[in-house]
């Protein structure tokens, strides 16, 4: 499903975020990627879901190679995946609901199929009765869960996390975490990036220092 | 399709929502491009009307001789002669002095001048349409005619038409050089309020483009403000043209009256109407184009 060979990454003006990784992430997988600040977890994220292209070597997602991929193919490659952010990237001119809606419209789902999937999404993530709140008037934890929604309300078969829990205190952050598991069950490869790793059955974890993946 | 339609309809629905949320800005925007456009449209409309004007006087005959008064008739026909075979000529009428003097009394306003003199004061007189009706033509027709023999007077009658069509020709490269010119500065105008907008709209296009939207989603709702921009622009600077010739035709019927003319502004055609408004959107989609494009392409560097 994705697949890292001999990975190096190297910012403009920086030193190597990435050396020589090399790694395989199978369907249905639950991956913690973990890491002192600054190792490189963002950075292999980014590489998996095609919004940094690396240095040398190969991404392969579903056998596609991400580096010889066209920049016009790029967008079709990022809708395989559900994507939540350090920083959510939530819009706050606008409702949960219409916050949720911004893949489907990218898909070109509108109408009464968006809504019913748009509900759907925001009920997994205990939203569903905020659909006509705006963002700002949700607790961290809240705006996280609505994160969440909008990543899977197109129903990818990769979630890929970056530092989902990391501003939540701990009983805000089991609760995030158990929606995950609850999409692992149904067979979403999932990779989250996190400084604390839950003990969770069925889950590896990968640690990154300095660039490099340890054994 | 179904999911192609759904995109297109989506984003003309959020255009939309966006613009009668900003209502005042709009309204400015059609105003500014409204008067805009309005201008060489006035000029058109005043070119094209002088055209009209121009081409009924085109029709009458370019050079009048006048024959002496003494004139015997085989010299006339000699004249006759002359005028058919010459190559330059397009048709000619022969007037008899009785023909005039006829016509001259029936006419009213003249006609009791006519009456009012008791013997028929007119020559015999040829109207003569050369082929070719530029001023050069005419003028070397026209010496070349006083000298034939029989012919009192040669006058070249309607060399201001040629003056005026010159002058008419001028206005129209004014009109094309005032289209291009505004077209320039509404594409300006247009890329600029597009850029704004992309600015106030900046997360939403990164938030986007992280996600897996294309840049014809991006582009998309921009081209349609755009096109509406210039839509709307075009309707007000018509609606503008029509108040302006409605005002002046109102205005000068009473004038008409007074000489018996039915002069009045026509307005311009359906075609000319609608090829205004499609330039309008045409420009409105230019400047959207370009102001996108350029932001994409910022987006796309980091
Ligand atoms: N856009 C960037 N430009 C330059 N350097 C960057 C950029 N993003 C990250 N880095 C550098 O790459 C290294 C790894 O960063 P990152 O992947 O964000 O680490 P982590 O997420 O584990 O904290 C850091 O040294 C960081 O300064
Ligand atoms: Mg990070």
């Amino acid at each position: 499903m994705i697949r890292f060979d001999q990975v190096n990454k190297r910012y403009p003006g920086s030193y190597e975020a990435l050396k020589h990784i090399s790694l395989e992430i199978t369907q249905g997988e639950l991956v913690f990627l973990t890491g002192h600040s600054g190792a490189g977890k963002s950075t292999l994220l980014k590489l998996i879901a095609g919004i940094e292209r690396p240095t040398s070597g190969t991404v392969l997602i579903n056998n596609q190679n991400v580096s010889k991929l066209r920049t016009a193919a790029l967008p079709y490659l990022r809708r395989k995946f559900g994507l939540i952010f350090q920083d959510h990237k939530l819009l706050y001119d606008r409702n949960c609901f219409d916050n949720v809606a911004l893949p489907l419209y990218i898909n070109g789902v509108t109408g009464s199929e968006a809504g019913k999937r748009i509900r759907a999404a925001l009920d997994k993530v205990g939203l569903l009765g905020k659909e006509k709140s705006m963002p700002i008037t949700l607790s961290g934890g809240e705006q996280q869960r609505l994160a969440i929604a909008r990543a899977v309300v197109s129903r990818p078969s990769i979630l890929i996390a970056d530092e989902p829990t990391g501003n939540l205190d701990e009983e805000y952050a089991s609760e995030i975490m158990s929606i995950f598991y609850a999409f692992q069950q149904v067979g979403v490869t999932i990779v989250i990036a996190t400084h604390d790793v839950p003990h969770v059955e069925n889950s590896r974890t990968l640690t990154l220092n300095h660039g490099e993946l340890q054994a | 399709m179904k999911q192609w339609l759904n995109q297109h309809a989506q984003a003309l629905q959020l255009v939309l929502k966006r613009m009668l949320s900003n209502k005042l800005s709009t309204l400015m925007m059609f105003c500014v491009m409204g008067v805009a456009l309005c201008l060489p449209g006035i000029l058109y409309v005043i070119v094209d009307n002088l055209n009209r004007l121009a081409g009924d006087v085109q029709g009458e005959p370019q050079i009048s001789l006048f024959l002496k008064l003494d004139i015997q008739q085989d010299t006339i026909k000699t004249l006759d002669e002359q005028l058919s075979k010459h190559p330059d000529i397009k048709t000619y009428k022969f007037v008899s002095k009785d023909e005039a003097w006829r016509q001259l009394q029936l006419t009213s306003g003249t006609a009791n001048i006519a009456n009012n003199i008791e013997k028929n004061p007119l020559p015999d007189a040829y109207f003569v349409s050369p082929k070719n009706i530029d001023p050069d033509t005419i003028e070397r027709l026209q010496k070349e005619m006083q000298a034939w023999r029989g012919v009192e007077i040669a006058q070249a009658d309607a060399n201001w038409i040629k003056r005026l069509y010159s002058l008419l020709e001028l206005g129209e490269k004014a009109i094309w050089s005032l289209v291009i010119l505004l077209g320039f500065a509404l594409v300006a105008i247009i890329g600029n309020t597009i850029r704004l907008q992309i600015m106030t709209q900046r997360e939403e296009i990164e938030v986007s483009k992280l996600i897996g939207a294309t840049d014809s989603f991006i582009r998309r709702p921009f081209l349609y403000a755009g096109a509406l921009y210039g839509l709307g622009g075009g309707l007000t600077a018509l609606i503008l043209l029509l108040g302006i010739v409605s005002l002046f035709n109102y205005s000068i019927a009473d004038i008409a009256e007074l000489y018996a003319s039915d002069f009045h502004l026509a307005l311009p055609t359906l075609i000319v109407t609608l090829s205004m408004i499609a330039s309008a959107i045409g420009l409105g989609w230019i400047g959207s184009y370009t102001a996108v494009g350029r932001s994409l392409s910022q987006f796309n560097a980091h």
